[in-house]
């Protein structure tokens, strides 16, 4: 995957951190952050189309924060944070690939109780639900307007 | 290279040219659609795997500028607030869509009479009801009959469960009086003709892998086929060409290998729907024709009609369908008819959205500000996820000539044909009765119990419906097509999607344009032998 490699060291860096910024690791939900190193090569082998932007996006960062993320304090990096996302469709990208990587782990998708799994083949069973509550709609009733 | 000719050549392989080509193959022309798309192989929709989700932000994309597959072409709507939408292969945008399949109100062909705006139809809703049943009866529709304030309609399956969330919708509706109703969807609830009924694999639109949502490669297509039409794929066609008769002679078009074709016809087709119907028109310019083909009355292209939708959604403490069922499964009528007392004239249909998948929920709550960066996103999501609740009005667009596709004159396709351009704003009309329809969605979530409301109106890529750029009528100076489909100016050539809409209504428009295919097609069969007088 070429595409991949256009990222840098640094803008792989910075990926890393802000990953964890958008989604920390926690203890309570039990759930790794966005920076575990299973999700990191996830991010950087579907990058894909959206490489450009990302490394956009992370280039931006880059000029607002003036170094490494990683390198800021609580604070700086916070305000860092608020001007970058309020910054167009890079950031948008780059938070949406972190979000769509993280939100198919398998260890997250447990932590939310859901299957481990595609919808097809099996798909999913729906209760048919209570049809009395269209009885009030067919004792209402009413008159669909003609054409005259 | 020149073909050998056909009696009949229809442009585009989706709703509308599906239907048509069904419908004239028992005339036993030679009938021949070329489309610039593809077979779709249902092994790889989305929802067979466990990417699903993210494959809709690229390659499954709903926008051509986004998917960028080789059989779409760029359009250029930087200067409309809602981006064109669609699909291009064999079953055209049946493919992705939401299988939520209202029909047009006999209203609405009359809307001048009634209401002193816009144009009447010169067709009226009866002319179309045995069309609408057919068509029904083809892409196999699930629903229940019997909707006060819906046509009639006969769906051949039960309604889709109403699940976790219809009932908490019903609720809420009925605790505020107002009319809801199980959608008619072409989502097939039992097995029926070759389909598979539907195993809830999720979100419709991206294609479905089980066949149990009607897309027209599986319903229309192969029974036309077996009735001898003949569909060439990976075929765009570049413009119709007309001879010293001013008659349409044939259509020039790339073949899968980039190769320049003519092919010949008696009888040309166009169905490409409301962005690529004008464009091609358009593109198809000559001596006799200076402004493009079938443009007399300058009408092509103008009256674009989007229907802004209008959504509002919010969260509930108990949990949803998600993305574990199609995602609409029932309508309301209630604020469909004019009412000047609201403030703006016409009205609109409501579709209730059943939930979200969890990339999606991320995605979209931390866009609108609600998913927060941090140690509480854990709580947060988890608050949101899998309890969505939506509401979205389809608000009827009232034709505007300024609203409209041209050609860009920069942006061409990979073949290097001009690309469309859209110039679209949101009428005041419309802008009222979107603000009407948030605060009615308001307070039937508010009923509800949801909470942490968001509203996206418009919906910027909701640019689903096409419609309005070719219209039909009796007037050649104010019609681009008779009432029957014919092109008031080049007497073989026939426009079939919803580019002939005159009026959009407030609902989804694809059993619509099919029932005029069907009709369209039916009329021509009547003429047959004096089609060109």
């Amino acid at each position: 995957m070429s595409e991949n490699k256009q990222l840098t060291a640094a803008q792989r860096a910075d990926l890393r951190t802000v990953a964890a910024m958008i989604v920390p690791a926690s203890e309570e939900y039990k759930v790794p952050g966005a920076d575990d190193a299973v999700i990191q090569a996830d991010m950087l082998a579907t990058l894909g189309r959206d490489t450009a932007l990302v490394a956009q996006a992370l280039d931006h960062l880059a000029q607002l924060a003036g170094k490494p993320l990683a390198e800021l304090d609580e604070a700086r990096r916070d305000t860092v944070a608020l001007e970058f996302r309020s910054r167009g469709a890079a950031a948008a990208t780059l938070v949406r690939v972190v979000l769509q990587c993280y939100y198919r782990d398998d260890r997250v998708l447990r932590s939310l109780g859901l299957e481990l799994r595609a919808p097809f083949p099996k798909g999913y069973v729906l209760p048919d639900g209570d049809w009395s509550l269209l009885d009030p709609v067919k004792a209402r009733g009413g008159t669909l307007r003609g054409a005259t | 290279m020149k073909n050998d000719p056909v009696d009949v050549l229809i442009i585009g392989a989706g709703a509308s040219g599906a239907a048509i080509a069904w419908s004239l193959a028992d005339t036993k022309m030679h009938i021949l659609c070329l489309d610039q798309g593809g077979w779709m192989n249902p092994a790889e929709y989305p929802s067979t795997g466990r990417d699903w989700e993210a494959k809709f932000y690229g390659e499954w994309s709903s926008s051509p500028n986004i998917r960028k597959r080789p059989e779409d072409y760029p359009i250029n709507d930087d200067n409309s607030p809602i981006k064109v939408v669609n699909f291009n292969a064999v079953g055209g945008s049946t493919v992705m869509y939401t299988a939520h399949w209202p029909r047009l109100h006999p209203s609405d062909f009359k809307v001048r009479t009634l209401d002193g705006v816009a144009d009447d139809w010169p067709i009226d809703y009866d002319a179309l009801t045995p069309f609408f049943e057919e068509n029904d009866r083809m892409m196999g529709t699930s629903g229940l009959s019997g909707d006060p304030l819906s046509p009639l309609s006969h769906p051949p399956m039960p309604p889709q469960p109403l699940g976790l969330s219809g009932p908490m919708i019903g609720k809420a509706m009925n605790e505020l009086g107002w009319h809801w109703w199980p959608s008619d969807t072409t989502v097939a609830t039992t097995d029926y003709e070759g389909r598979a009924r539907c195993i809830n694999l999720g979100h419709c639109t991206p294609a479905c892998a089980q066949g149990a949502k009607s897309s027209t490669d599986i319903t229309y297509w192969p029974h036309a086929i077996r009735a001898g039409v003949e569909v060439k794929t990976h075929c765009r066609v570049r413009e119709i060409l007309t001879n010293e008769h001013g008659m349409a002679s044939g259509v020039v078009y790339y073949d899968k290998d980039g190769v320049e074709q003519f092919q010949p016809a008696e009888v040309v087709i166009v169905a490409c729907n409301g962005v690529g119907t004008p464009r091609l028109l358009l593109n198809s310019v000559s001596g006799k024709f200076p402004n493009g083909l079938a443009n007399s009355s300058g009408l092509v292209g103008k009256n674009l009609m989007f229907h802004p939708y209008a959504q509002i959604y919010g969260y509930v403490a108990e949990p949803t369908d998600s993305n574990r069922a199609p995602p609409t499964c029932l309508w309301s009528k209630e604020w469909y008819d004019t009412d000047l007392s609201r403030g703006f004239v016409r009205g609109y249909g409501v579709q209730f959205v059943r939930g979200a998948g969890p990339v999606f929920e991320a995605v979209s709550s931390e866009q609108k500000g609600i998913l927060p960066w941090g140690k509480d996103h854990h709580r947060v999501f988890r608050k949101l996820n899998g309890h969505r609740l939506g509401f979205s009005a389809i608000c009827e667009d009232l034709p505007e000539e300024h609203n409209r596709v041209t050609l860009d004159p920069v942006r061409k396709d990979s073949h290097g044909i001009p690309a469309p351009r859209i110039d679209y704003t949101i009428s005041e009309n419309s802008r009222k009765m979107m603000d009407h329809a948030l605060a009615r969605g308001r307070e039937v979530l508010e009923a509800g119990g949801a909470t942490d409301l968001c509203v996206n109106a418009p919906i910027p890529w909701g640019g689903w419906h096409l419609l309005g750029t070719a219209r039909m009528g009796t007037d050649p100076a104010r019609s681009v097509v008779n009432e029957w489909g014919r092109s008031h100016d080049v007497k073989n050539l026939f426009i079939v999607d919803g580019s002939i809409f005159v009026t959009s209504g407030g609902v989804n428009p694809t059993s619509t344009i099919q029932a005029l295919a069907l009709y369209i097609a039916d009329q021509m069969k009547q003429r047959l032998a004096n089609l060109f007088d």
